[in-house]
Formats: structure tokens, C-alpha cells, sequence
């Protein structure tokens, strides 16, 4: 057996970080990636653009980014861990007072040469920033009352910015992720419990804040009849479609329903409906395995890692990543409201993309510097 | 696994629960997997029949163009309908012959038929292709009659751009046209609408830079199609959102008239209110049918208009650069007097001006004897200004020819606007590498040489001296969708009264004192004075030794050898509110031809007054009533 402790007496080099680096893993999200390459093309009737070469790219893009986060040090990285979490909620805020409406909703802030979504960002810098935090304390500290009022406020200040734009799917995305975060770092089960009822009693203020859209989303899921051609039009089309796929899928580039138009989104949201669609069951279940595996991987890694600012990384990612595929993946079986959520690595879309291999990074980084000691106390960081 | 001691408790509890976490995920996807077995297999016949027989379809409606209305609310441009037959080729078992069979109906060349079966093969078989369009309304009936036999053909009703105005507008306008697939390219993000059949977009002028606007937002139709795509009916509808209307600065009747009156040149002329900088007529000529474009110019049409040797596809008013010979003079003059010179102070003109070994000649062979500013504009004396421009130098002359706003575009709304030429000493040794020779600024004096102005400059430059020095910029919008757009506040140029009092007179002189070299072409109305300056530019170089034997007469050389005519003006002298520009490429001279068209049209401008304050055409704020002395 490997000696466990063999990295933790000298610094890695770079060789034996590349070494380090499960080329597996990533093989294993090129085919994820390349189902929705396939798609994308599909979608555009047999031609590589606009859509699938653009993806390509920016999965190689997202592949070079990967492995240059997993190439630095852990230890790094958590001491970056609030520096990054301050600069993207400025970023957010920065959104809020001078950011420009797209989509109808005010996400993206312009850098010139590039748009980009802050709350994206802002995904990834919350898990480092929680991990940073209950990386410091004990079990028993953990669970104290006063020391949670930092974490709330963490996940509290981003949540109520995004909500502010509004884009409620984010918003349920960040609270999801601080609480897996907060539930791994030992929270007792009583403060889960006590919040689940807060939610419940604040289900009636949050309704009548929310904005038009958002409740027609969350009335017309609990009844898709009734309005068929209006919201719950995207709810019936994609069902008709996946639906009419049976086991083996009308086959690639037959799907009827996606290919005549009657899909919204086909190429974004819903690129799994069209998937199920040209492809049937066993497409879709296969891709459903593959992120299986990929989740399956990604505990792994926060299990076999001996310091805890690596395991909380790792489980948040991995949670992130799940999320986001149930989120997607329910909502268009008619299972969730149509919230704006893509499907990891097969959706079109740039910045999504990007911060999800980011996040593939760090997690890639905690495996490989998985018998890393970090010690609790203000020292660990350099 | 080893863990240290006091991070074994962590450690514990984070396995504990990270396994909660995984057996969380392990149902979760259980669930999804049931659902899509529930969907695709026990509901799936349900699912499929829904989706072969009766489909619920979501088609995109093109938007209604927005008017191009003028500052009066009259319609320049609008949408009419067009009735076209569309062919679905899915539903023909023989493309060519349905077309055959069309043509019996409807006439289609080879050329089109090209173009339809390209289309055909570039797009999805259910998708309906524009086979023809803009038929009569028997051609429609008859269409519609034999749609049994025509498997395939869908007759349709669109709507299609209409100019009711034609060419005279057409470099103001520009046009619409069909999407081509660089457009596609260049659009950003995915925009469904733009592959609709027979949709366009602006290519050229207003309908280019005011496209977005004029667009609007693309509606959508929900309708049931049977399984061969053929609608049943129309669920609901959302119209969705016509484009905005957007009223140009431009008078119709004064567009009209200065186009009547310039048809058959190689011509354009720019008319401004000189506080706003509003677009009363901007005309070029000669010029194309927007509405051909529209549907297609005929192949035979269009190799004409690009093989004229009059240019119709070029918007001389702001893309022809000129030089701008004797109207230049005011710019000149007025450096003089920035530069100290005493307007008063008199030169002596013996018919030419020697400089070296070099002789600069004066248009008037005798030469003017002596005369100050305000007589050599008048008379528009070459030798004073050679003499001027020498004095004060090339640099002072740039300066105030740039502060004019000569040499720079003005970021106008119609495109291909170009910035003509402003010469220095620097500019010639970055661009040519040698060094300036006073002999140039000689020659710039009287606005020849590398000088190079548009008629929109002309007249922004005239408006600028009419207004008492104010850097107004030419507009050509006044509202869109419903909006009135502000007008800028102009900044001072900075220039002296006393050189504007001068340069205005001298203006007042070419055309209503005896001798003024615009005379003949003065109005005589009281209250209506125009002052201008004639300029006629040379194009050919005058040999010594035709200068020996006598100047050849304008009529002798051909057309393209002959001179521009130039001639700008603003009116009324006591309290001006229009400026102009007009350049008759080749006219020979600049009070013969040029001045006669622009008196006209400036008579016509100060009758109609289109920009006074009255209903419907309310005064913009801000302005100067301006004027010096």
C-alpha cells in the first residue's frame, strides 16, 4: 500500500501533481460533454454551429482552467478562500447598482471584453469560504449558536442579492449548498429541523414578494393545465416530447418535436428533453449514469481527504453538481417548476461551463492533495 | 484511513453524514430514473400520439416594421401587404414540377428558380420558402383557385416595405432587404426572427441605423398542425410588438422640391437649420428605388446602376468629397482676422500672384485692382486670399477650417458619412513623407489643393458662420417611438464678432450688392436675403501653356473635365435660420449653376419655414437666436 504520508513531508512537485491528477475523471466528463455536443448539434439541424463548436471550445477552455486549479497548492486556495468570496459579492453588488438587464433580469455585469455572471462566481466562492470557516473549528464549537451567525450571514448576503435581481433558481442554489456545507461540518440535526420550519412558516411572505413570473412558474408546475399555451406550455412540450421518445428515442436527429420547434429552449434548459426525445430511455439513463459516477468520484474525494477545508470543498462541489442535475433534469420531466437551471456540461452556455470546471478544479485539487495535514488554528495559512 | 486524533471526531461525523448525502443522491436519481420509465415507457403511446396527430406548434410572427414618418408626420416609409406564394417542398413530391406548373401563373426565370431551390436545400423540408412575391391581386385569386393542383404551394399574405417616395429619399432611407447569411453571422446571439421567410432587415441609411428600433419584438402564434404540419388552427396569438416609428428632421415638400430641382445632375445639396442642426433636405443625385431593392433588383437594373458614370449608389451629400474652392474663403478670411490681420486694410490684385517662380492666377484675367475682405469675397478675389493665406500661414487656416467643422464627421445617422481632408504640415509628412510647401497654402487659400470637404460639412461649416460661431451638429432624428431626442446644446467656437460681422457681410455682398458674384441669383423678397458664397472647383490642371493660348471654356471640355459648381448660403441675412450646400459635380461654375438650384431652394425653404414653432413642431429648447452683429 502507498505510503499515505508520503506527501506530507516535502511540497509536491509539479510532475508528481500530474501524476496525481485522475486523467479518468476527466476522460469521464468529456463524454458527458460530448452527449451535449452531440445535441447541440442536433439541435442546429446537422450543423456544428452555431452551437456545438462553440461548446467545444469552451470545454477546452474549461479544461485547460481545470487543471491549472487543481495544479495549486490546497493550501493556497484556502487562503484565498475569503479574498475570493469578498471580490464576487462585490461583483454581485457592483450588478445590482450598475449591472445591465439581459433576459429581463439583471445578472450579468460587463467587463468589456467579456460578460460575465457574478452569481456563477459567486457559486463556487461560497463553498471556499464556509469550507475556510468550519475548517477552524471544532465539532463542538461548530454547533454554537454564536459561531453561526458568520456562516449565515455568508450564505445570507449573496442569497439576498440574487434574489434582488431576481433569480430565484441561483437563490435556491446557494441556500442549498451553504446548508449541505453546514450539515457535513456536524451542525446537531436540530438546527436542519428548527430551519425547516422557519422555511415552512416563511412560505406565505416569500409568495407574496415573488415576482409575477416566478409565481405562474411555481402555480402552473402544481397544475400544468391550467394554462396550456401560456407558462405551462414548456412543461406539456417537453413531457410530449421526452414521452413520445419511448425506450430507444426516435433516433438522432429524427426527434420531431424538438426538430419542428415545438421545444422552447432546446439548446439550453431543455437539451435534456431533446435528448430523451432523439435518443429515448437508454440515452437518458445513460447520461444519468455517467453523473452518478461523477458524483460517486467526487465523494470519494472528500472521503479519502485528511484535511477538513478538502473535505467540505469536496462534498460542496460534489453537491453543487448534483443539484444542478436534479434541479435540471426534474424540471423538465414535469417533476420541479421550470426554474432557469442548466444541465451541467451538456447545456449551451459560456460562464456556466467555466465555473463548473473551476469547481472540478478544486475538487481535482483536494484529491490531489489529499494527505495534506492543515492544522485548525490561524497558523494554518502561512 | 488514518486520521490524526483530534480531527478523528470531524471526521466521523462528516462520514456519517456524507453518506446521508449519497444515499439523499442514490434516491433522487432512483426517482428520475422512474419518471422517465413512467414517461417513456408506460405513458410513452399516450405521448406519441399526442405529439403525431396533434401537435401544438409555436410559430414566430415577424413584427410590424415601424414608420419612417417626416418632421410633419408624413409617411416616407411603411408596410404594405404583399401577397406571395410560399412552397413547403415536403408536401410536393416534385419541387420543379409544381414550379413548372406555377410558372403558367407567375413568371419565374431561371435566375429565381436558382434561388428558390437553393433556399429549399438550405432549409428544414417543412419550413415554407418565398417562391414569389408582390403578385397582383389576379395572379393571388388565381393562385389560390388552382391550390389543388399546386401540391406544396401556400399562398400567403405578408406585409413588404414600401417607399412611396422612391429615389428621392433613397439616401436618406436607404432600404430593407432580405437576410443574408453574413447577417446571420453578424447578429448577435440567436435571432430566430431573422430566418423567417421573407423577413428583412435595414441594409443602408435610417433603415440601417435605426433597424433595431424600427423591428420591434417578434410575436409568436400558437397553432395545432396536423402531423404533416399543415395548420388546423390557431390556438392563441400574441401580436407581438410592432417596431418603433421614427420621425426624421426632414420636410417632404422641401425634400421633394430640391430633388425636382437637382434631377438629371450628378448633384447633391444639404439644407440645416442652423441652431438645431435639424436635416431640412438632404438630396443626392442621382439615385436608386429603394423599393427595387427591396424585392430584389432585376440583374439587369442593378448592373446599371453600378456601371454609371453618375454614381446613383454613392450618397454624394456625405460620402462625395470635393474641394471646396472659393467657399472656403470665409474660413480663410476669418483666420485673418483671428490672426490680427485688419480687414479693412486693402491688396492689390493684378489678375495673379507670384510666388518663386511660380504664378498663382485670379479667376478674373484683369485682375480686381485693390480691395479688402469684405470686396474680395464679394467678388470672391483669388489673388487677396493667396496673399491672405500666405500671411497667416497654413497652420491658422487648419486650425479654424477643424473648429467649422471641416476635416471630421459629425456622427451622422445615415452611414458611410467620410471626414474629407484638412491639410497640415504634419499631416503631409506622416502620410506623403515630404514637407509642406508654401506654394500649398497658397493654393489652400482659395480652397483647392489637398482640401477636400462633403456638401454635409459645406453646410454644417454654413450654418456655423450663420449662427454667430456655434459648433451645432447635423441631426437627421427627431423622435423615436415617440420620444422627442434632445438637442445638443452647441458649444461656442470662439470665434470674434467682429471676423463673423465681416465674413457675413462679405456673404451679403456676393449675393445682393451689384457686382456680388451671386447677383443674378439674389431673392429679392424683403425679409428673405440669402447670403452666399459661390466656389467653383477646379478638377483638371491648367498647363502653362493653355494658359498662353487661353484657358479652355468649360463647354469645350467634356463633362468630366469640367469644374464642380459649389455655392452655400444661409437666409434670411437679418435673421438667419436655414444654411445650405450644393455641389453640381461638373457644372461649370459655381454662380452659373450652382447658385440659381440653391436659390430656389432656399426661396422654397423660407416659404415653407418648416421649423418655426408651431403646433405640432415645438421649438427646441436651448436655441440661440444668436447672431453677430
Amino acid at each position: 500500500m502507498l505510503d499515505l504520508r508520503r506527501f506530507t513531508g516535502h511540497e509536491m512537485r509539479l510532475s508528481e501533481k500530474l501524476v496525481e491528477f485522475n486523467w479518468g475523471f476527466l476522460l469521464l466528463l468529456l463524454l458527458i460533454a460530448s452527449m451535449g455536443f452531440a445535441m447541440l448539434y442536433s439541435v442546429a439541424e446537422g450543423n456544428f454551429s452555431p452551437w456545438a463548436l462553440r461548446q467545444a471550445a469552451r470545454f477546452a477552455v474549461g479544461v485547460a482552467i481545470m487543471i491549472s486549479v487543481a495544479m495549486v497548492d490546497l493550501r493556497l486556495w484556502m487562503r484565498l478562500a475569503y479574498p475570493l468570496y469578498g471580490f464576487a459579492l462585490v461583483m454581485l453588488i457592483a450588478v445590482e447598482v450598475t449591472g445591465f438587464v439581459g433576459m429581463g433580469a439583471q445578472r450579468w455585469l460587463n467587463l468589456g471584453f467579456v460578460s460575465v455572471q457574478p452569481s456563477e462566481i459567486m457559486k463556487v466562492t461560497l463553498i471556499l469560504a464556509l469550507a475556510r470557516y468550519f475548517h477552524g473549528l471544532t465539532l463542538d464549537e461548530a454547533s454554537r449558536l454564536r459561531n453561526l451567525l458568520i456562516p449565515l450571514g455568508l450564505v445570507g448576503a449573496p442569497v439576498m442579492l440574487v434574489v434582488m435581481q431576481p433569480d430565484l433558481g441561483t437563490a435556491i442554489l446557494l441556500t442549498a449548498t451553504g446548508a449541505v456545507i453546514l450539515f457535513s461540518a456536524g451542525l446537531r440535526w436540530r438546527y436542519f429541523i428548527m430551519a425547516g420550519a422557519g422555511v415552512l412558516a416563511a412560505i406565505p411572505v416569500v409568495w407574496s414578494r415573488l415576482h409575477d413570473y416566478q409565481r405562474n412558474r411555481v402555480l402552473t408546475f402544481l397544475d400544468p393545465e391550467r394554462d396550456p399555451l401560456g407558462a405551462g406550455y414548456h412543461i406539456l412540450q417537453s413531457k410530449i416530447a421526452l414521452g413520445s421518445g419511448g425506450i430507444f428515442g426516435k433516433g438522432f436527429m429524427e426527434g420531431t418535436q424538438s426538430q419542428l420547434n415545438f421545444l422552447p429552449e432546446k439548446h439550453t434548459d431543455f437539451i435534456f428533453t431533446m435528448l430523451g426525445e432523439e435518443l429515448g430511455l437508454v440515452g437518458g439513463l445513460v447520461l444519468l449514469a455517467l453523473y452518478f459516477v461523477v458524483l460517486m468520484f467526487s465523494l470519494n474525494v472528500a472521503l479519502q481527504c485528511r484535511n477538513q477545508f478538502g473535505r467540505l470543498v469536496a462534498i460542496g462541489v460534489s453537491m453543487t453538481f448534483f443539484f444542478y442535475v436534479f434541479i435540471n433534469t426534474s424540471m423538465v420531466m414535469g417533476l420541479l417548476p421550470v426554474v432557469g437551471v442548466p444541465l451541467p456540461l451538456v447545456s449551451y452556455g459560456g460562464t456556466a461551463m467555466l465555473s463548473l470546471m473551476f469547481a472540478f478544479g478544486l475538487l481535482m485539487s483536494v484529491h490531489i492533495h489529499r494527505n495534506l495535514e492543515i492544522s485548525r488554528g490561524p497558523s494554518a495559512f502561512w | 484511513m488514518q486520521i490524526s486524533g483530534r480531527d478523528s471526531n470531524r471526521y466521523q461525523t462528516f462520514t456519517r453524514r456524507a453518506a446521508l448525502l449519497a444515499g439523499a443522491q442514490g434516491i433522487a436519481f432512483v426517482a428520475l430514473a422512474g419518471r422517465m420509465y413512467y414517461l417513456q415507457v408506460l405513458k410513452t403511446d399516450q405521448y406519441r400520439m399526442l405529439a403525431e396527430e396533434n401537435r401544438v406548434s409555436m410559430r414566430l410572427l415577424a413584427p410590424l416594421r415601424g414608420n419612417i414618418v417626416d418632421r410633419f408626420g408624413r409617411t416616407l416609409a411603411s408596410n404594405r401587404q404583399n401577397y406571395r406564394a410560399m412552397l413547403i417542398s415536403e408536401q410536393t413530391p416534385d419541387v420543379e414540377a409544381t414550379l413548372a406548373r406555377l410558372s403558367r401563373i407567375v413568371e419565374i426565370d431561371s435566375f429565381t428558380k436558382k434561388r428558390i431551390l437553393r433556399d429549399i436545400a438550405r432549409s428544414p423540408r417543412f419550413m415554407p420558402v418565398t417562391v414569389a412575391e408582390d403578385l397582383s391581386w389576379d395572379q393571388f385569386a388565381q393562385v389560390n383557385i388552382n391550390e389543388p393542383d399546386l401540391a406544396g404551394i401556400l399562398p400567403d399574405v405578408g406585409e413588404t416595405r414600401d417607399y412611396p417616395y422612391g429615389e428621392e429619399l433613397a439616401h436618406v432611407l436607404g432600404y430593407v432587404a432580405a437576410v443574408s447569411e453574413k447577417d446571420l453571422a453578424a447578429a448577435e446571439g440567436d435571432q430566430p426572427v431573422l430566418k423567417l421567410p421573407g423577413f428583412r432587415i435595414g441594409k443602408e441609411g435610417i433603415e440601417k441605423t435605426y433597424d433595431k428600433e424600427l423591428r420591434g419584438v417578434p410575436g409568436s402564434s400558437h397553432v395545432e398542425v396536423n402531423a404533416y404540419g399543415r395548420v388546423i388552427r390557431e390556438l392563441s396569438k400574441d401580436p407581438g410588438t410592432p417596431g418603433s416609428e421614427v420621425v426624421l428632421t426632414i420636410d417632404m415638400d422641401i425634400q421633394r422640391f430640391a430633388w425636382e430641382r437637382l434631377k438629371g445632375e450628378s448633384a447633391s445639396s444639404v439644407v440645416l437649420d442652423i441652431h438645431t442642426g435639424d436635416v431640412i433636405s438632404f438630396v443626392s443625385t442621382p439615385a436608386y428605388d429603394p423599393n427595387q431593392f427591396n424585392m430584389g433588383y432585376g440583374t439587369a437594373d442593378y448592373k446599371a446602376l453600378l456601371e454609371s458614370p453618375y454614381l446613383p449608389l454613392m450618397n454624394k451629400a456625405l460620402a462625395g468629397m470635393y474641394p471646396p474652392g472659393s467657399t472656403f474663403k470665409m474660413i480663410v478670411g476669418m483666420a485673418a482676422i483671428e490672426a490680427g490681420i485688419d480687414p479693412n486694410a486693402r491688396v492689390f490684385c493684378p489678375g495673379h500672384y507670384s510666388l518663386g517662380n511660380h504664378d498663382f492666377h485670379c479667376w478674373k484675367k484683369g485682375g480686381h485692382g485693390t480691395l479688402n475682405m469684405h470686396d474680395a469675397l464679394k467678388h470672391s478675389c483669388d489673388v487677396f486670399f493667396y496673399d491672405t493665406a500666405k500671411r497667416i500661414g497654413i497652420n491658422a487656416i487648419a486650425d479654424m477650417a477643424k473648429r467649422f467643422g471641416l476635416g471630421s464627421t459629425y456622427g451622422f445617422e445615415v452611414p458611410g458619412e467620410k471626414s474629407g481632408l484638412v491639410p497640415t504640415p504634419g499631416w503631409k509628412r506622416a502620410v506623403k513623407g515630404e514637407g509642406w510647401h508654401q506654394g500649398e497654402t497658397v493654393i489652400a487659400g482659395i480652397g483647392q489643393g489637398y482640401l477636400l470637404a462633403t456638401p454635409l460639412q459645406l453646410a454644417v461649416m454654413t450654418a456655423r458662420i450663420a449662427n454667430g460661431g456655434y459648433a451645432i451638429e447635423p441631426r437627421l432624428t427627431r423622435a423615436v417611438g415617440g420620444s422627442l431626442l434632445p438637442v445638443k446644446e452647441p458649444e461656442f467656437i470662439g470665434v470674434s464678432e467682429e471676423a463673423i460681422r465681416v465674413v457675413q457681410g462679405g456673404m451679403n455682398g456676393v449675393s445682393n450688392e451689384i457686382g456680388g458674384t451671386a447677383y443674378r441669383s439674389r431673392i429679392a423678397e424683403p425679409g428673405m436675403e440669402l447670403a452666399g458664397k459661390t466656389g467653383t472647383a477646379q478638377v483638371r490642371r491648367i498647363s502653362r501653356a493653355e494658359r498662353l493660348s487661353g484657358v479652355l471654356k468649360n463647354e469645350d471640355l467634356e463633362w468630366r473635365q469640367r469644374d464642380h459648381a459649389l455655392f452655400v448660403c444661409f437666409a434670411p441675412y437679418d435673421a438667419p435660420r436655414y444654411a445650405m450646400s450644393v455641389i453640381i459635380e461638373h457644372g461649370s461654375s459655381g454662380s452659373g449653376a450652382a447658385a440659381p438650384v440653391a436659390r430656389d431652394i432656399m426661396h422654397e425653404v423660407l416659404k415653407r419655414n418648416p421649423t418655426r414653432p408651431q403646433a405640432g413642431n415645438p421649438s427646441p429648447g436651448g436655441q440661440k437666436s444668436a447672431r453677430a452683429g
